[in-house]
């Protein structure tokens, strides 16, 4: 396998055509017209080339679920979506709540070597809201854990919450809230609306999510340490975050590509591919979070990529676990929803998908500008093609895509994870010896 | 019509239709005839992975009243309680060559995930789901309207019926709401407001916190099962206080159009929702709804199974 | 299209069935009428004012719906049950008349004896039909016939009264290809 690369003709996020060189994991050239010496010449006939993209939020399943995924075949997944770096959540079993577990995650990253795996640590300990998990000894390993999350739960107690933001303070670290009030929200199942009314489903009201964001806005501001709120999904807690950063407070907020395209109305089948946390919302909703993420008031697209063994939708609705893949889509996703909607340029999308998270995420190597002497992280995306999903074709283990059958434009033909190629011609690389 | 999901599937000529079928197998089964042989050979699964007897035996007894052959599959002791997978159970079902399952579960949308998939290919009747839907209930509960109050004709148009109580987990008021509008009823529904969902406001009736302001101008009144735990779960204070604002006792009844009826889908809680001195009144009808059921799922059964399986929707 | 029984053949036709039907019975005291829905329930009040009229008495007179004692009902889309309406004086004992439009397999009447059974238990029961049009599948044959109309399989006989078509004809066609 060559490590240099020369891709022809390929436009730049701000839309300028030129030739880029990859030498050695780095960007050799960026210019028209690169004479090929030894390199592997690919010609990319005008498709986009964007910054590697970064998820602050994946489910790798790996310790404790790999019947669902594991580390290598979702940075495979990862690679396929376009993905140079990936956030692995800390609901694994056991939680990542200690730098053993944080280590481990991370050396099966780096083993896999698709693509960056940074681990995610607990806040409390088990996930479970009751004492802090060993942030300071996480953030002192290997992994060099910054982004602290119990996603899956809420940090509820409020002091909890405020000694975690304050904590984080001594290393620059951040807390990623799952802000879901566990009180108005015992056995929820979907937004609480009229189609909740209608299919007899127990409702996720909105307001669960925005009591905690309010609460968190305040408190981070009160401490002074940095938020970020994962998977926002209602219009509310939008014009909160808004407010909130009128006001100077240091909050970040993701959205999900699933959030931003489907909505309640799909529950009415009843199909358990569409049960996810937080609950599809409202068309109103879906519009207000679009907006958000073109102004900037929604810092980055997460994917929540939610791996789950068959037999978890296969089943009622009642029954079936929460969550849907999203790391092989989230890039079509985006295309379609925000940017042939004339909602944002190429350029926001690689800042939404790259750039920020990166920065969020004190990531090093990611997320940098395209230009000589950044890390070769890189993804090449045809956006004229169209592709249809298909469960059985995922590269992750599990099959739980809310969009088989649907055709979404925008084919990946390349990544580069550090010079190399992971995916050559939209085909995943088998990358050492695994 | 290949299944019996939700009434919102019915039309107003299908739903008229399953009850003038009912109307006149009521009049055989009120005469010496106890067994008609039209579903002979046919294979009738009640599915009950959720206890309700009353449900359960009166599908059995329509089953059995049109000669089909019935399996009953119920909670205690079945594969469902030991969670084998609805799929599996929907498996197994198909194997044993069923034409028609009856399912009654706890989780609303099992009927109609049951019918959508490829697991088995028989007719599905929800025989309720969660708190989604029961539609058999509603249509026996408008065959008993339309009997005492039609005045002979098709439809309910004219007729002003309130549900009164546990809105928000009711599958009989969600199938009745759907059902009498689309006969063209009025309908009221009254609770408590922690007792009503949010986002009825489409839902095609009024909506009203005071019983004692609506009772007057009813024609009939369904008073609904409310469950002792939905005090611990906050809903109301106590059962005193409940009973208080809407329950329906005799001062209540007193109220009431002279020929108003009082109906319940059961089981009652006497003494919570309803006062013994109503349930056993003249004007209540609570046991000819029981009677009803059997005529009403005979027809239901009879317009899914007795036709050919390709033709769909005409009657 | 062929028109083989005009409005006067069939008034006609039903005028001889009522007579025969007395004649046979020896009056109209143990007599009652069922036609079986639709065209032969109106068929049956017909009859039964034909005879009232010459008896100068009220025949007994009702409508017997075969539909759940079908043995085809899976062969075609469901059909709406018709209302079976006994007379009051009843039929245990009765020479019970069926009346139906057209006799053709047999099958209907098979089911309508089925669906008698149920009902009581009568002294006779005879057949009367508007028309008979052959290719018996079972040992059944009509007392009282209109008209006999042989009949080829692929010719399709349409029976129309004035109470359900607007006019009274019997007409016989070929049936339209498939
Ligand atoms: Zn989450």
């Amino acid at each position: 396998m060559s490590s240099k690369y020369i891709l022809k003709s390929v436009v730049l996020p701000n839309g300028d055509k030129r030739d880029i060189a990859i030498e050695d994991g780095f960007i050799s050239a960026v210019s028209q017209n690169i004479a090929p010496t030894s390199h592997v010449v690919i010609d990319t006939k005008g498709s986009r080339v964007l910054p590697g993209l970064v998820d602050l939020h994946t489910h790798l399943r790996e310790p404790g679920r790999e019947d669902a995924e594991t580390v290598l075949t979702g940075s495979r997944a990862g690679a396929k979506g376009g993905f140079t770096a990936l956030s692995a959540m800390a609901n694994t079993s056991p939680v990542a709540d200690t730098a053993g577990v944080v280590e481990q995650v991370y050396r099966l990253g780096q083993d896999a070597g698709y693509l960056d795996v940074f681990p995610i640590g607990a806040v409390t300990k088990g996930l479970v809201g009751e004492s802090l998990s060993e942030i300071g000894a996480m953030a002192d390993s290997i992994a060099r854990v910054r982004i602290f999350s119990d996603d899956g739960n809420c940090v509820f107690d409020p002091l909890l919450m405020r000694r975690a933001l304050e904590y984080v303070k001594k290393f620059g670290g951040v807390i990623a809230q799952h802000a879901q009030d566990p009180r108005l929200t015992v056995g929820s199942q979907m937004n609480e609306g009229e189609i909740s009314a209608r299919l007899g489903l127990k409702g996720w009201p909105a307001v669960a999510e925005e009591a905690i964001i309010a609460r968190d806005v305040l408190l981070a501001d009160h401490v002074k340490s940095r938020l970020h709120i994962c998977h926002v999904t209602t219009a509310g807690g939008v014009e909160i975050i808004r407010w909130a950063k009128q006001r100077g407070i240091d909050v970040t907020a993701e959205v999900t590509p699933h959030h931003l395209l489907l909505t309640d109305e799909l529950t009415t089948s009843y199909d358990p591919i569409f049960k996810v946390n937080p609950p599809l919302r409202t068309s109103d909703d879906v519009h207000a979070l679009r907006e958000a993420l073109a102004e900037g008031v929604i810092d980055i697209v997460a994917t929540d990529h939610a791996p789950h063994p068959v037999e978890s939708k296969e089943c009622e609705w009642q029954e079936a676990s929460f969550g849907m893949l999203g790391l092989e889509t989230a890039l079509s996703i985006v295309q379609k929803t925000m940017v042939e909607t004339q909602l944002m340029t190429w350029e926001q999308v690689a800042d939404r998908m790259s750039l920020a998270p990166a920065r969020i995420g004190g990531y090093k190597n990611q997320g940098q500008e395209i230009a000589v002497g950044s890390a070769a992280n890189l993804v090449v995306i045809d956006p004229s093609k169209n592709w249809q999903v298909d469960r059985d074709l995922t590269m992750s283990k599990a099959t739980n895509t809310p969009y088989h059958g649907l055709t979404l434009p925008g084919v990946i033909t390349h990544t580069f994870y550090e010079g190399r190629a992971t995916v050559i011609d939209s085909v995943v690389q088998k990358i050492g010896d695994v | 019509m290949k299944h019996l999901l939700s009434i919102a599937d019915l039309n107003l000529q299908e739903a008229i239709g399953i009850l003038d079928t009912a109307t006149e197998l009521s009049r055989i089964n009120d005469g010496q005839i106890k067994k008609l042989p039209t579903l002979r050979g046919r294979t009738v699964v009640n599915l009950f992975a959720e206890d309700s007897t009353r449900t359960r035996i009166s599908f059995e007894a329509a089953a059995k009243r049109l000669s089909a052959d019935v399996i009953n599959f119920s909670a205690k002791g079945s594969s469902i309680s030991k969670g084998e997978s609805l799929k599996d159970t929907a498996m197994t079902l198909q194997a044993m060559g069923a034409d028609a399952v009856v399912i009654r579960h706890s989780a609303s949308g099992a009927a109609q995930r049951l019918a959508d998939n490829q697991w088995m290919s028989g007719a599905v009747i929800n025989a309720g789901d969660g708190t989604h839907e029961h539609p058999s209930q509603a249509l026996l509960d408008a065959f008993t309207i339309r009997k005492h109050l039609g005045k002979g004709s098709s439809d309910l148009q004219g007729l002003h019926v309130a549900i009164v109580g546990d809105i928000l987990h009711s599958r009989v008021a969600r199938s009745n709401v759907l059902l009498l509008a689309l006969l063209g009823a009025k309908v009221t529904l009254v609770a408590p407001p922690t007792l009503l969902p949010i986002g009825i406001k489409k839902w095609p009736c009024a909506v009203s916190y005071d019983f004692d302001s609506v009772l007057p101008y009813v024609d009939a009144v369904m008073m609904l099962r409310v469950q002792q735990e939905r005090m611990t779960e906050l809903f109301f204070p106590n059962a005193r206080e409940y009973s208080r604002y809407y329950g329906l006792n005799a001062e209540r009844m007193r109220t009431l159009k002279p020929a108003a009826l009082i109906m319940h889908p059961g089981p009652m809680n006497r003494g919570l929702e309803i006062s013994a001195e109503v349930a056993d009144s003249a004007r209540s009808v609570i046991t000819e709804q029981v009677s009803n059921g059997v005529s009403v799922r005979m027809a239901i059964l009879y317009v899914l199974l007795a036709g050919s399986s390709l033709d769909v929707g005409s009657f | 299209m062929n028109v083989v029984l005009s409005a006067e053949d069939i008034s006609r036709a039903l005028t001889r069935i009522s007579h025969e039907i007395l004649e046979r019975n020896h009056g109209s005291t143990n007599v009652a009428i069922l036609g079986i829905p639709t065209r032969g329930a109106h068929l049956a009040l017909r009859v039964a004012e034909i005879m009232a009229k010459i008896e100068g008495t009220n025949i007994p007179c009702g409508t017997l719906d075969i539909t759940l004692h079908r043995d085809d009902l899976r062969l075609r889309p469901p059909r709406a049950i018709m209302p079976t309406l006994i007379p009051q004086s009843g039929i245990e004992g009765r020479d019970v008349v069926l009346i139906d439009d057209v006799l053709f397999s047999g099958r209907t009447i098979r089911s309508a004896l089925d669906a008698l059974g149920e009902v009581g238990r009568p002294k006779t029961v005879q057949l009367a039909v508007l028309v008979d049009r052959g290719h018996r599948e079972l040992p059944i044959k009509a007392d009282f016939v209109g008209k006999n109309l042989p009949s080829s399989l692929d010719q399709s006989v349409r029976v129309s009264l004035t109470e359900i078509d607007g006019r009274d004809e019997v007409v016989i066609e070929s049936r339209k290809q498939p």
